[in-house]
């Protein structure tokens, strides 16, 4: 009954999704005030059917329902309740499904949020949102329906793979889904204004906040994502530049790059359609990334189990959507122009380059992406790109734009030069060349020129988005949300791109084979191997190893990595240990048992991992942190417009 | 095997899933240098099994032969080159997490280039026609950085 309900609903949820999609743009366009007034009521209908069918499937996976075909291919009675509700999205179907929710409450967000700005663009950002969600109402429901049942139901489950077994499965693909999806707010923004016809600076204010929260969010569910892997798959990487991955960075690019775009285009009514491009290129990557990831198109090891008629679909809708926005954007955007001016080193101009070196970036993440389709295509036969293909190319954007990062901050708008800004700023410098090469040669004696590179880039970043906030502490001047978020965010920047280099350029890795009671060095660190016990788990057994690490003859730690039969599946897993000293991830993983009580064992010393996602994190932080400036908070705006005049004219 | 690939069925739009179990193959050349030069190329080297994970990762039976393929070659005084030469002519350029700069695959390694080059020659056009504006813009922006003497 519960899955026949949740079907229901989801197809309740594509027939409001439609009315709203219609209402939302039709009403406006023809000037019928009860169409565009009943939008509202059609998005809170449609996000309350869409939360039924989320609730009807999460029923069925705690009540272990093996009727029902998707959990049965994901979910067994023995896995614990916590991961029986992750399993919910622990594959395709269920995943679309989050997806749908996520849109709604992103929805109802905006229908809120636009509750206080001109009726007609309010509809019209809601009506795309509508369109949006209808897509992929019908998609779910078409391809890929999680409620098929079975008939007879089976006896249990198949389980949920054990990888996912681990609470990163709770966490990651909401957050990242969450960001994914806030980039729709953004592209229905830009649709609302591409529907009207009218994109002024109040726009860009309206749009600024959802665009740095889809952001964080994207930000922080590549962090969970780059942080699971590197504890849970054994290898110690964090980033692989596999087509997954990339999938995810590019709409962050584009989102980073947006985000500048709009603060030009609020400050200086500047770069008006290319703000447009960026909002649909960042959803466009959003989708693209779905359908490569969905279709199988993408190199071979995505083309297994992959139904093709999944694909297409994405396909078809991305072509519609992205087709009508960028056929609106090439009638509109002429009309967008701009007389304002500014000079060569202006802010402006430094925000021009963010924005062409993130672009190229994600450009050339792109072309490596699709590079293997296109070689096959033109009957080369297969094609690999991998690491070795994106560190250099991605680098050569990335290293000019962290080096104009802080010559960016304190650049003054339009007229340009740094004033009496330019003495603090070859002074941090100078002091960031000292902390960068004095930590390289102090603490990891030596290292090529790339890694004084990214150090002194690091901390040139963090230095010299200090200054601007000392000063303000300084003559007791309050410093808006807004300046001090990307204070923040540029400081988080920093950190990642110091802590980055330190792993790229010190990390020791050692493969041994030991005997129990062997030691080996690694670093600084010695590791004693102490023996191996059998272990016992609810759906899994296997071994657990002892290492004891020690450290100028000091212990450190005591390691337990361990390989585990999980015997539901038949699926052998390796579990390393990590633990972390003196800022050092120090990784020990299980191998094989070499015969002789010998055992193979991985050890790696990572120096300054964790603190690389900490650093991402507090970018995100930054980010949220702006979004709660009071200017954007339109409400106590209208009331208070003096007020929040001088607020803006502070910022 | 199945394991993988269930995973990457699982979880497409997530991150990517490496193997459940985990290669940990100690070697010991002969010297330091060839030790070096093991390591790198079988990180280099795509397993043809497994497909996203390099030789140095892969748990299968042909990724441990192509390890020791990799090893006698090595002692056996084959250049990088050589042993580079020896498993493309057998698996193609697939094998090779770095493509190759052939006519086939230019276009691949000048892309970025190019993208920055383009980049480049449209800063410049925005700003020379930005620059002539400035002096018949009247706005004149309030900063957001804190500037000057006290005051």
């Amino acid at each position: 009954m519960i899955p026949e309900l949740g079907e229901f609903a989801l197809i309740l949820a594509l027939v409001l999704a439609a009315l709203q999609g219609f209402f939302g743009i039709a009403g406006p366009a023809f000037k019928r005030e009860r169409w565009t007034a009943a939008v509202t009521p059609a998005v809170a209908g449609q996000f309350v059917m869409v939360a039924t069918s989320m609730g009807c499937l999460m029923t069925s996976f705690i009540d272990n329902d093996f009727s029902v075909r998707y959990v049965v291919e994901n979910s067994n009675s023995a896995l614990p309740v916590f991961y029986r509700i992750a399993g919910v999205w622990g594959a395709h179907a269920g995943s679309l499904l989050l997806w749908i929710f996520l849109l709604g409450a992103w929805t109802v967000a905006a229908a809120f949020g636009t509750s206080k700005l001109p009726r007609e663009f309010a509809a019209r950002v809601l009506g795309v949102l509508g369109v949006i969600s209808f897509g992929f109402l019908l998609y779910t429901l078409t391809t890929s329906n999680p409620f098929i049942r079975l008939d007879p139901p089976w006896p249990d489950g198949q389980g949920l793979n054990p990888i996912l077994q681990d609470p990163g499965l709770a966490a990651h693909p909401p957050v990242l889904y969450t960001g994914y999806v806030g980039l729709a707010v953004a592209f229905a923004f830009a649709g609302a204004a591409l529907l009207e016809g009218r994109l002024d600076r109040e726009w860009a204010r309206w749009t600024r906040p959802w665009t740095t929260a889809a952001w964080a969010f994207l930000t922080c569910g590549i962090t969970l994502g780059s942080w699971w892997a590197y504890y849970t798959l054994g290898w110690g990487g964090f980033w692989f530049w596999d087509p997954v991955e990339n999938a995810s960075l590019m709409p962050w690019l584009m989102a980073t790059a947006l985000i500048h775009s709009l603060a030009v285009t609020e400050k200086r009514g500047l770069f008006k359609s290319w703000t447009l491009l960026l909002a649909v290129l960042g959803f466009s990557l959003s989708l693209l990334g779905t359908f490569l990831v969905r279709s199988g198109v993408l190199i071979s090891v995505h083309s297994f189990a992959v139904s093709p008629s999944r694909g297409e679909f994405i396909l078809t809708f991305l072509v519609i959507m992205i087709g009508a926005a960028l056929a609106l954007y090439a009638w509109r955007a002429p009309q967008l122009k701009s007389e304002a001016g500014f000079e060569l080193t202006a802010r402006e101009s430094f925000l021009l380059f963010n924005n062409i070196l993130l672009v190229t970036a994600c450009g050339t993440v792109f072309v490596g992406e699709i590079a293997p389709i296109i070689y096959t295509a033109l009957g080369f036969g297969k094609l690999s790109v991998g690491p070795p293909y994106f560190n250099p190319t991605f680098l050569l954007s990335m290293l000019p734009l962290l080096a104009l990062v802080s010559l960016g901050v304190h650049s003054r708008w339009k007229r340009g030069g740094f004033g009496d800004r330019g003495k603090t700023l070859l002074l941090t410098f100078a002091a960031a060349a000292v902390i960068g090469c004095g930590v390289m040669f102090g603490v990891f004696t030596g290292g090529g020129v790339l890694a004084a590179v990214g150090m002194t880039l690091g901390v040139w970043i963090v230095l010299s988005s200090l200054v601007d906030p000392i000063i303000r502490l300084r003559r007791r001047i309050t410093i808006p949300r807004s300046v001090l978020g990307m204070t923040l965010a540029h400081i988080g920047l920093g950190i990642f791109v110091f802590s980055l280099t330190a792993v790229q350029g010190f990390t020791t890795e050692h493969d041994v084979a030991m005997p129990i009671g062997g030691v080996t060095q690694a670093g600084a660190y010695t590791f004693q191997f102490e023996g191996v016990n059998r272990l016992q788990g609810s759906d899994y057994g296997g071994v657990s190893a002892t290492m004891l690490v020690t450290r100028h003859g000091q212990p450190v730690a005591v390691m337990h990595p361990e390989k585990r039969n999980y015997w539901v599946q038949h699926i052998v897993t390796t579990h390393s240990a990590i633990d972390m000293f003196d800022g050092s991830n120090i990784l020990v993983a299980l191998g094989q048992d070499l015969g002789d009580g010998r055992w193979s064992l991985r050890i790696q010393v990572r120096p300054l991992v964790t603190y690389m996602w900490i650093a991402a994190l507090i970018m995100a932080a930054g980010g949220m942190l702006a979004i709660s400036d009071r200017r954007y908070r339109i409400a106590q705006e209208t009331a208070e417009e003096p007020a929040a005049a001088a607020a803006q004219g502070k910022a | 095997m199945r394991a993988r690939l269930s995973a990457r069925v699982l979880l497409p739009v997530l991150l990517l899933l490496a193997p459940a179990a985990l290669a940990i193959a100690p070697t010991r050349m002969p010297t330091p240098q060839l030790e070096a030069r093991y390591e790198r190329l079988i990180h280099g080297f795509r397993c043809m099994q497994c497909q996203d994970e390099s030789l140095a990762d892969s748990p299968v039976s042909l990724a441990a032969d192509m390890r020791r393929q990799i090893r006698h070659m090595l002692i056996a005084g084959d250049s990088d080159q050589q042993i580079r030469h020896f498993f493309v002519s057998r698996y193609g350029y697939f094998i090779l997490f770095k493509p190759p700069f052939v006519a086939r695959t230019a276009w691949l390694w000048l892309a970025p280039g190019v993208l920055l080059i383009i980049g480049a020659i449209s800063a410049i056009m925005v700003i020379r026609r930005r620059t002539v504006l400035v002096k018949s813009d009247e706005e004149e922006p309030v900063e957001d950085t804190v500037r000057g003497k006290r005051s």
